[in-house]
């Protein structure tokens, strides 16, 4: 039987205050456990929560990117379950006027742009950690309450996506708009950027959504895709032996690469939500809006469109640029300096990102500063260094933050271009390797790129190589 | 709406509290008479009335995202019943 996979994410990201949602605790990652709480995030009778303007405000401006449609109202409501990470017993959300509803995220799967709806976009606070200790026999969890009332965005997507590859990139483009706005830091390996997926498979041509098993638990992107594949063939199994999928929660086994179910719909939450008295009720106005439109920046398929028309870049190279906000502002810079877009565009997507990777540099932290890498440009095209040594120059300076002038003196790299010196070292090579020669003359012309090497070789590569080339080629032919 | 003793078993166990036979056949009547009295307000014509959650006609309380001192540790943990490392000590939870 064939069948079609119907999946939905939901997605919480940590939005990059300062300070908590209610409260002015730190939102630092990392702390010792504890250190970060007040009576506000503690739940302690009698207190008050008083919204972070900040976080209101990054909440509405990731909506707006993400299209939806902004209610002049919107309120909060308490979400009431009992769990150890949660101090007050419920959870400060919203449910029956969600801050963003009914948008959109267009992405793009093999140069096919499609859109995914976004049911709705909303504003809550995290909980706290729970710690489960791996020793044998342990009676007990530990809990730190340092993450609990850290300001968390909720994107739920409707259930548009069909493949995998549709995930993939809903998963990278929502991250990147998060990135690009600025809103979240999105760091998966600190949680603050999480996906939870919902699956369904029905028979191909059926219009009814079959029963939909949610999944949490999903640390990384790839867990979300290995957790999608594995769910798609156990729901099949299911079908093919004609029984019926139960509507479940199941919790992905990252080292075992499966899942379990966690509970049954019978099983599954009554959350009790109503209205959040201790919070007043915010209405959005059109001022306040528009201002918000302001802060949003050209997002990243506006800019890859941008970079391919105004810079004669390839889909492929402009989309290796947008991938990171960092490394498109600082290819905009250095073209800005210097009118030279696929110059810049192969040093950063080849060797920049080589030596980002080989030397596990930050790239929101790197030495090199877009002037200095327009200054190494120019010295090429001037002929001062090959290159072959540019390459090497670079490679100094990400490591050393030095100017490319400073590096071609300090290490003696200075192109050769003095014709006299340079046939002095060919006669040398020439009657140093009379076979090559030979060789040459009778029609091997690979003979001649050996003798160009063994004069680079001389120069240790400083010799400018196209006059290599022809005073070569010229007395050989002698 | 009328309140049965399975209702009442089913609030408990949300609410992670144990009720003996009698409590729970106490809980059926309190809870019945409690909701037969606000039962009356569906005498009233409500049809052109919004829902209302707020009382008073303020909106967009917000603070400034500035940071604040956090209680020391010793005071976090005083009234805990058990710890660990500067941890919250719990019974064993798993989801």
């Amino acid at each position: 039987m064939t069948y079609e996979v119907v999946i939905g994410l939901e997605t919480h990201a940590e939005l990059a205050t300062v300070t908590k949602l209610f409260c002015g605790c730190s939102t630092q990652f990392g702390v010792d456990p504890n250190m970060q709480v007040c009576p506000v995030c503690l739940g302690m009778p009698g207190v008050l929560p008083v919204m972070n303007k900040k976080a209101f405000e990054y909440a509405l401006k990731a909506a707006v990117a993400l299209n939806c449609k902004i209610d002049e109202f919107t309120n909060f409501d308490r979400k009431s379950y009992y769990y150890p990470d949660l101090p007050k017993n419920y959870q400060v959300s919203q449910n029956y006027h969600n801050l963003g509803a009914d948008g959109y995220l267009d992405i793009s799967v093999n140069g096919v742009t499609n859109r995914i709806r976004i049911h709705n976009v909303h504003l809550e606070e995290e909980a706290g950690k729970l710690i489960h200790p791996e020793e044998v026999g342990a009676d007990y969890s530990l809990v730190d309450f340092n993450r609990a009332g850290v300001p968390l965005l909720e994107i739920v997507s409707y259930p548009d996506m069909r493949r995998v590859d549709e995930v993939e990139s809903y998963m990278q483009t929502l991250r990147k708009i998060l990135l690009y706005t600025e809103v979240s830091d999105c760091k998966m390996q600190e949680g603050s950027l999480r996906f939870e997926a919902s699956i369904s498979l029905r028979k191909k041509g059926c219009d009814k959504l079959g029963n939909r098993v949610e999944i949490k638990n999903l640390n990384s992107m790839k867990s979300v895709l290995k957790a999608i594949e594995y769910e798609t063939i156990r729901q099949r199994d299911v079908l093919d032996r004609g029984e019926t999928v139960g509507r479940e929660t199941r919790l992905w086994d990252e080292v075992n690469e499966k899942s379990a179910r966690m509970r049954s719909k019978e099983e599954s939450q009554d959350y009790r939500y109503f209205p959040e008295p201790d919070l007043l009720p915010v209405l959005i106005d059109e001022k306040w809006l528009r201002a918000i439109k302001d802060t949003i920046p050209e997002l990243p398929l506006a800019r890859r469109q941008r970079f391919i028309e105004g810079f004669a870049l390839s889909g492929y190279d402009a989309s290796l640029l947008i991938d990171e906000k960092i490394l498109a502002d600082f290819f905009e810079e250095c073209v800005k300096i210097l009118n030279r877009p696929k110059a810049f565009c192969n040093w950063i997507t080849n060797d920049l990102l080589r030596e980002v990777k080989d030397r596990k540099l930050d790239i929101y932290h790197l030495k090199i500063k877009p002037k200095q890498l327009a200054a190494l440009v120019e010295i090429i095209e001037k002929g001062t260094i090959s290159s072959t040594i540019a390459k090497e120059v670079f490679s100094e300076m990400i490591q050393t933050g030095k100017d490319p002038k400073t590096v071609v003196e300090e290490k003696k790299l200075v192109q050769i271009s003095d014709e006299g010196l340079i046939e002095a070292i060919i006669t040398k090579v020439i009657s140093g390797n009379p076979d090559a020669v030979e060789d040459y003359k009778k029609g091997k012309k690979n003979a001649l790129t050996f003798l160009v090497g063994q004069v680079m070789k001389e120069t240790k590569g400083k010799a400018n190589p196209k006059m290599v080339n022809e005073l070569l080629e010229k007395k050989v032919r002698v | 709406m009328m309140i049965d003793k399975d209702e009442v078993e089913y609030i408990a166990n949300l609410s992670r509290i144990s009720l003996n036979e009698r409590e729970k056949d106490m809980f059926v009547h309190q809870l019945n008479d409690i909701l037969s009295y606000i039962e009356k307000l569906n005498t009233l014509d409500t049809k052109n009335v919004k829902p209302m959650a707020y009382i008073l006609k303020v909106s967009n309380v917000f603070r400034e995202d500035k940071l604040e001192t956090s209680i020391p540790i010793q005071d976090v943990l005083i009234n805990a019943p058990s710890t660990k490392s500067g941890f919250f000590k719990v019974p064993k939870v798993i989801e």
